[in-house]
């Protein structure tokens, strides 16, 4: 028998989905069409000259953004998206009211993803450049090598806690983790083997941390005045996305996370 | 006590009867074994034996010779073996190393002998007959369709399933080595070379420098787990996107690119700061099963406008196993990399002892993919040391549909095989950043000899083939009774599905 690895899953429907347009809005009825059909429906919209695509009914449907150029265009998802989430997207804001699962803004070089709920595993993996809000909780291997270069700056704020593997491999970059909308709040904030390889970058986590949670290439500091000021200007960003209070956000201190060498491993090798 | 225990491996003789005292060793030398007071004098312990000097010589009177410093006879014990404890009790590092596998495991090719017709069938001569060599990268339709033409005859119907294929002019293509390993001049070299053959180059991991785009019609652009410069840009430019999820000197082992080799332009290609390492994790760490596979796999689909997509592995114990997975997961090539396949840098012992020939590794996918039933859906690229066309046309034979040439390809531009690229001061000014070397590799003079050895074995591939009375490379194809076997055990025989010479 041989079976083929292509075509829809079963349950979706393989026909392009409806599209409503009002204006510079392209209103789509996701519901039960393919991922590839919607995707298609979406840059097809924008290319028509829409500035804002709204996704209605979407459950569970990959890839929504990915690739996507473009600063002024914007996504509004309503439902749940699937995974990879803005993978590879360069400039579009994808907005999500719903939660949001695998891979979100995963090798991202700019643009911004906005999460009304909590995000799955491998959030911002890669990513160079652009912001992602998330409003509550996310999985394990959280930002995995991030990088920064020249003016792209990876930005990601998680609301909530996260499991292991925060940040682990960052190369560059800003990961803030404030747990405080969680759906677990007798965890700690972050998992174990936080920044382990870390060569690059910062993490600033609300609250403290244990030394045993993190990578040995980290170094671990009470956040100063430079840092709060540094800081403030996204936590207002994630602030306002979210409707919260930036003062109460900022009542508590914060921890920093840095690597102690550029070259974890530079003194590995002989010969 | 001495500073090492390690003794010079090579000795250099300078003739000074001959010698013009032009200072052209010294300057020519990347490891500094030269120094100059009134004529030059080497120092052994510096050199490589990689031969710039002898080449540029103009009195030809440098030889390198081995040292003839006797160690105790002990098969168990090495020389080489004795200088990696020494080395190592120096340093406590991982010994790092260039190239491919050296040792002295059975070559399989080199056991491998090709068919040809006598008397009964006649062979062909490819100087007076056509004889096709075009090959198509990526997955063929499960059925085909034809419809009716203009003229009353038939044609294929809607391009008949080959719309996401790559056309080659020959079954070659360069093998994927990083802006960064390699200098930009290379990176060049191989990308006009393969503009003019009709044929591929791949980025390695590296990113695309500003310079090849206008070849980007003729380069695979590779996402690996650093996903350095993947950007949608990359993924749109390039013929066909790679996943590279290992390689077959370091299987399972990451990249790392020393800080020393970041220079402002390979940062710049990478898109990563200068001067920090570019480590790219052991595992894509969104792949973590084939179902991972497959959502990266469409996800480059989806960014790219649906290009084909290869995934490139280390050939493993279980190869076959793996690469039916990979074809399940809509990958439109599998490129299986042997232990033999050659690195900028990878730990000696990774190297030498981790990984399968590729020969088996192509007998065995091929074979699996066809008692699946899907040996269609995807091509398999097959490298790791192919040497000559003979190995090709024993790959093609064996099942591949093309081969990568990647240590072939460093040769055509000056390599010597001193395995010492991990250290960035190749004299050739080939796996190198620094430009006083870089320059030595003339990007035209480059493809110029890529061309030359790519051309060079076409014909030789078409004269096997017209010698096995076949007029396409797509006939020799996975034709493994076209093959025996001389002195290669039963067992090997089996897997490779090759009868012994004389049956």
């Amino acid at each position: 028998m041989s079976i083929t690895s292509t075509g829809p899953m079963e349950g979706y429907r393989k026909a392009a989905p409806d599209v409503a347009v009002d204006g510079k809005t392209a209103v789509i009825d996701a519901k039960g069409v393919y991922y590839r059909q919607l995707n298609q429906a979406v840059r097809a919209a924008f290319a028509d000259g829409a500035t804002t695509v709204r996704l209605n009914d979407v459950n569970g449907q990959r890839y929504i953004g990915t690739g996507l150029t473009g600063a002024g265009r914007r996504i509004e998802v309503h439902g749940t998206p699937g995974n990879d989430l803005g993978m590879f997207m360069d400039g579009p804001t994808v907005e999500v009211f719903g939660n949001a699962q695998d891979g979100v803004g995963n090798t991202m070089s700019g643009g911004r993803v906005v999460v009304h709920g909590d995000a799955g595993d491998v959030l911002g993996y890669g990513m160079r450049g652009g912001v992602v809000h998330i409003a509550g909780d996310v999985g394990y291997r959280v930002g995995i090598h991030m990088k920064a270069y020249e003016g792209l700056r990876p930005i990601v704020v998680c609301g909530g806690k996260a499991r292991d593997f925060f940040g682990e491999y960052m190369a560059g970059g800003l990961l803030v983790l404030l747990g405080t909308r969680t759906q677990f709040p007798d965890q700690p904030i972050v998992g174990s083997f936080v920044g382990t390889g870390m060569h690059g970058g910062v993490i600033y986590l609300r609250g403290g941390v244990e030394p045993w949670q993190c990578g040995k290439e980290v170094g671990i500091f009470t956040a100063d005045e430079d840092d709060l000021s540094r800081l403030r200007p996204i936590l207002e960003d994630h602030c306002g996305a979210f409707g919260l209070d930036l003062a109460d956000m900022m009542s508590v201190p914060f921890t920093k996370l840095v690597p102690t060498s550029h070259r974890p491993y530079g003194k590995l090798y002989a010969g | 006590m001495p500073t090492t225990y390690i003794q010079p491996e090579f000795r250099v003789r300078i003739d000074y009867d001959k010698c013009h005292k032009c200072g052209r060793c010294v300057q020519q030398c990347g490891w500094g074994v030269y120094s100059f007071n009134e004529r030059p004098i080497p120092d052994d312990a510096k050199c490589k034996a990689c031969h710039r000097c002898v080449t540029f010589c103009p009195a030809h009177c440098i030889s390198i010779e081995k040292s003839p410093l006797a160690y105790r006879d002990n098969d168990n014990w090495s020389p080489s073996l004795r200088k990696a404890v020494w080395r190592q009790a120096e340093t406590g590092g991982v010994l790092l190393t260039g190239m491919g596998n050296d040792k002295p495991y059975l070559r399989i090719f080199d056991h491998l002998v090709l068919d040809a017709c006598q008397v009964t069938n006649p062979s062909i001569d490819p100087l007076r007959e056509p004889m096709e060599l075009r090959t198509f990268l990526g997955r063929k339709p499960d059925s085909v369709a034809v419809e009716a033409d203009a003229d009353g005859g038939w044609r294929l119907a809607d391009g008949g399933g080959m719309e996401n294929n790559v056309e080659l002019e020959a079954p070659i293509v360069f093998a994927p080595m990083s802006y960064g390993s390699v200098s930009l001049n290379v990176h060049k070299s191989m990308a006009m070379a393969a503009s003019r053959l009709g044929i591929l180059m791949n980025t390695g991991e590296g990113g695309l420098h500003a310079d090849l785009y206008p070849y980007a019609d003729n380069i695979i652009v590779q996402c690996a787990s650093g996903r350095f410069g993947v950007t949608p840009e990359y993924l749109n430019r390039g013929a066909a996107i790679e996943i590279k999820v290992g390689q077959g000197a370091k299987p399972g082992i990451g990249g790392h690119l020393p800080g020393e080799k970041i220079d402002n332009e390979v940062s710049r290609t990478r898109m990563i700061p200068q001067g920090t390492d570019a480590l790219s994790p052991a595992p894509h760490h969104d792949i973590y099963s084939i179902e991972d596979l497959r959502q990266l796999i469409y996800a480059l689909k989806e960014a790219s406008g649906y290009k084909p997509v290869g995934v490139k592995i280390a050939a493993v114990h279980n190869v076959a196993a793996i690469a039916s997975g990979i074809v399940r997961a809509g990958a439109d090539y599998i490129y299986l990399d042997g232990f033999r396949g050659g690195t900028g840098a990878a730990p000696t012992i990774i190297r030498d002892h981790i990984g399968i020939p590729v020969e088996i590794a192509i007998a065995v996918v091929d074979q699996r993919l066809r008692e699946e039933g899907i040996r269609n859906q995807a091509s398999i690229v097959a490298a790791g040391s192919i040497r000559s066309s003979a190995d090709m046309a024993k790959a093609i034979a064996l099942g591949a549909d093309v081969v990568a040439i990647g240590t072939a390809t460093l040769m055509a531009l000056g390599c010597h095989l001193c395995q010492q690229c991990h250290t960035g001061c190749c004299s050739w000014g080939i796996t190198t950043q620094k430009p006083e070397l870089t320059r030595r590799v003339d990007p035209e003079w480059g493809a110029e000899r890529l061309v030359n050895l790519v051309h060079a074995w076409s014909h030789e591939l078409q004269e096997i083939l017209g010698a096995l009375g076949v007029n396409a490379v797509e006939s020799l194809r996975g034709s493994r009774e076209r093959l025996r076997s001389i002195g290669l055990d039963e067992q090997t025989c089996r897997v490779l599905g090759v009868k012994p010479a004389g049956l």
